[in-house]
């Protein structure tokens, strides 16, 4: 059956696009528009701001509690994402090259584990965090999100190992390399973008949790900016904070998009072509 | 340069399965030798073994007089080219003929000069700063002949190099890979499916059936002195016919007629647990066209009488197929080359005989032509265990041999 590309479908299609990519982006749209409201003109209604102002940006930076906050956020998420992506890559090259006892088992505690509902962990993890004293400490968010974005990274790990031709690994072997030099020059640059993909999803993961930054968490030590926001009470406590809680919101935004546009560069699809036949 | 030796070499997994059972074979400094046999028959994992990429569960293997059954790939200095290539595509053609030689830490200055000298070999010069990707199927071949021979291993090891390239590049490359080995003098291993290779290729050949070696032996040898029906079958495009035949008052009664045996033949056939009923085995070119042959050519054969099924010209000879009654022959080896051929491929064991005649028989189809066939060349098989009988020391004599 021929797709119709009539201008007609096109134009239906078009339309049908352009009202979902509107509903997607509205609220990030008006969130940024408040941020750049003065407070007097916050609740007009209006769109587009008749009083353009940058106020509510000075203020959050002026306010040590969110660069605090957004460093904590930064380090935490960075940290989490490259132990867990590092982790994850032996695993899934374990997982997708080897035959080993309880290898099912391994990996359907681990997609346990994805499934678990986090919130019925968050007591018992208060508790342990508190006497193990990692309570409020970067430690007691990266551990957490490691155990929790460890699962989804084996997963897309895995699925990406198993694309590679197992002859190459072999090659590399024949051509005098141990399995670990076999592993870091020639598999694991093919894994590569794999391995950005695996990366982008953890980080937002790491980044956008609240539920353990607001349990885990009790001082600006170690508050991730989704936990510190709803702390935000703007620069004294009888200002109405909301402008500055979407300009936080803004600034938040900003470092998920440049993560991944910095990486969707490295996510090229078909660079295993020509390994082999075909 | 080593030789390679296995000595009792099996493998068997932990299912319980035996890929490869007992395999004696000692190959020579600088010989070219081909392991060849059906899918599954465990040629791979022989070479597999000798790599170093499969464990050997038993018996020994030495290179260059150096037991290596524990060495690592990377400690047995030889080199792989693989079926599907396995070019590094992450690198270009200069850096994946260099990676070798970059793992073992030479010099800038010696890798750049042995890459050159294998790309000039390989005529790969005008490549070597593309990517794999961007390489034609035999030129990516080459590029993965050039990873091997650019640290001049101790030996090399081909599982089926060529049959990813089409008919035409493959016979192309057929003259590359021998010349190279000639030129190079390295011991090679080469696996393949194709048995036109194994009899091009090889200074000797390697048949192999259900991972335990048949026959061992130049490809003439086989292809004229077959130890038994399997190496028989496998052996020679189109394949060798088989008819049943029926052992009656010291004769043998076959769909060509009543075939005479010879003395030798017959003291074989009367031992007490001697078969009853043979196969008659016997290549198409033993066949001549009655009216095209002499007198003193046809006394040492014999004549019959069958319709043409089709008539295949190929210009320096024609391919008749003839149908024949009678019982079909019929043995496991067979049914294992039927198999492996793709079942209709392999005419030799059914109702349909193959002959190659000379290309001024007049032959046509659908007439009954009278065709005549050497005695001397035929083998007897017993069905029970494939062996040979008309092979005496390793020469076969056709059934007629005192």
């Amino acid at each position: 059956m021929a797709v119709e590309t009539t201008t007609r479908a096109k134009l239906r299609w078009g339309l049908l696009d352009v009202l979902v990519v509107v509903f997607a982006l509205v609220p990030v749209l008006w969130i940024a528009s408040l941020s750049f409201k003065t407070p007097a003109t916050l609740t007009d209604g209006n769109f587009i701001p008749r009083e353009w102002t940058l106020d509510n940006y000075r203020t959050i930076f002026d306010t040590d509690q969110f660069v605090r906050a957004l460093v904590n956020s930064i380090g935490v998420a960075l940290i989490a994402t490259l132990v867990a992506v590092v982790l994850g890559a032996m695993a899934a090259y374990a997982i997708s090259r080897l035959d080993f006892p309880g290898k099912k088992l391994l990996v359907g505690v681990s997609l346990l584990i994805a499934m678990f509902p986090q919130v019925s962990l968050v007591s018992p993890l208060f508790e342990i965090e508190r006497q193990l004293k990692i309570f409020d400490t970067w430690l007691g968010l990266i551990l957490p999100y490691i155990t929790f974005a460890l699962p989804l990274a084996i997963y897309t790990l895995s699925a990406f190992f198993k694309q590679i031709p197992w002859d190459l690994e072999k090659a590399a072997k024949m051509d005098g390399a141990t399995q670990g030099q076999a592993f870091r020059r020639v598999i694991a640059p093919l894994a590569a973008p794999g391995l950005f993909t695996t990366a982008i999803l953890v980080f937002i993961f790491c980044w956008n949790d609240f539920l353990f930054a607001i349990s885990l968490t009790s001082t600006e030590r170690s508050r991730t900016v989704p936990a510190a926001l709803s702390f935000f009470t703007g620069a004294s406590q009888f200002e109405d904070p909301t402008g500055a809680i979407c300009a936080a919101a803004v600034v938040i935004t900003v470092p998920i998009i440049l993560f991944v546009l910095f990486f969707q560069r490295r996510i090229v699809s078909g660079l295993t072509s020509g390994a082999v036949k075909g | 340069m080593a030789d390679i030796v296995l000595d009792k070499v099996s493998k068997s997994f932990p299912d319980g399965t035996v890929a490869v059972q007992d395999v004696d074979l000692e190959i020579a400094d600088g010989e070219f030798v081909i392991l060849v046999g059906p899918s599954g028959c465990g040629k791979s994992t022989t070479l597999n073994m000798i790599a170093g990429l499969e464990d050997i569960s038993s018996g020994e293997l030495r290179i260059a007089g150096q037991r290596v059954n524990d060495k690592a790939p990377r400690d047995r200095d030889i080199a792989m080219v693989f079926q599907s290539y396995a070019l590094y595509p992450n690198m270009t053609v200069r850096e994946n003929m260099a990676f070798p030689l970059r793992l073992a830490k030479l010099d800038k200055e010696t890798i750049d000069r042995k890459v050159d000298e294998a790309a000039k070999v390989l005529e790969l010069t005008s490549l070597l700063d593309r990517k794999p990707a961007n390489l034609s199927g035999g030129q990516r071949q080459r590029v993965a002949m050039g990873r091997a021979i650019v640290r001049q291993p101790k030996a090399f090891l081909m599982d089926e190099p060529l049959s990813n390239l089409d008919a035409k590049l493959r016979v192309q490359m057929r003259t590359v890979v021998s010349r190279l080995q000639k030129q190079l003098g390295t011991t090679t291993v080469y696996v393949t499916h194709d048995q036109t290779e194994a009899m091009t290729l090889g200074d000797r050949v390697v048949i192999m059936r259900g991972g335990a070696v048949q026959q061992v032996g130049p490809p003439q040898e086989l292809y004229d002195h077959p130890k038994n029906l399997f190496v028989a079958g496998f052996i020679g495009s189109p394949s060798m016919n088989f008819l049943h035949a029926a052992v009656q008052d010291g004769e043998l009664h076959t769909a060509l007629g009543t075939v005479p045996i010879g003395d030798r033949v017959r003291r074989e056939l009367e031992a007490a647990d001697a078969p009853r009923e043979l196969i008659l085995g016997i290549r198409p070119e033993h066949f001549e066209d009655a009216e095209l042959v002499d007198d003193d050519t046809r006394r040492r054969g014999m004549e019959f009488e069958a319709p043409v099924d089709i008539v295949e010209s190929m210009g320096s000879d024609k391919y008749v197929y003839f149908t024949v009654e009678g019982e079909k022959a019929s043995a496991a080896e067979l049914e294992e080359l039927a198999a492996d051929a793709g079942a209709t491929d392999f005419a030799g064991a059914g109702g349909n005989l193959v002959t190659r005649l000379s290309a001024e028989s007049p032959v046509a189809e659908g007439q009954t032509r009278r065709v005549w066939f050497n005695l001397e060349k035929i083998h007897l098989f017993d069905p029970a265990n494939g062996r040979n009988l008309t092979l005496h020391e390793g020469r076969a004599a056709g059934a007629l041999a005192d």
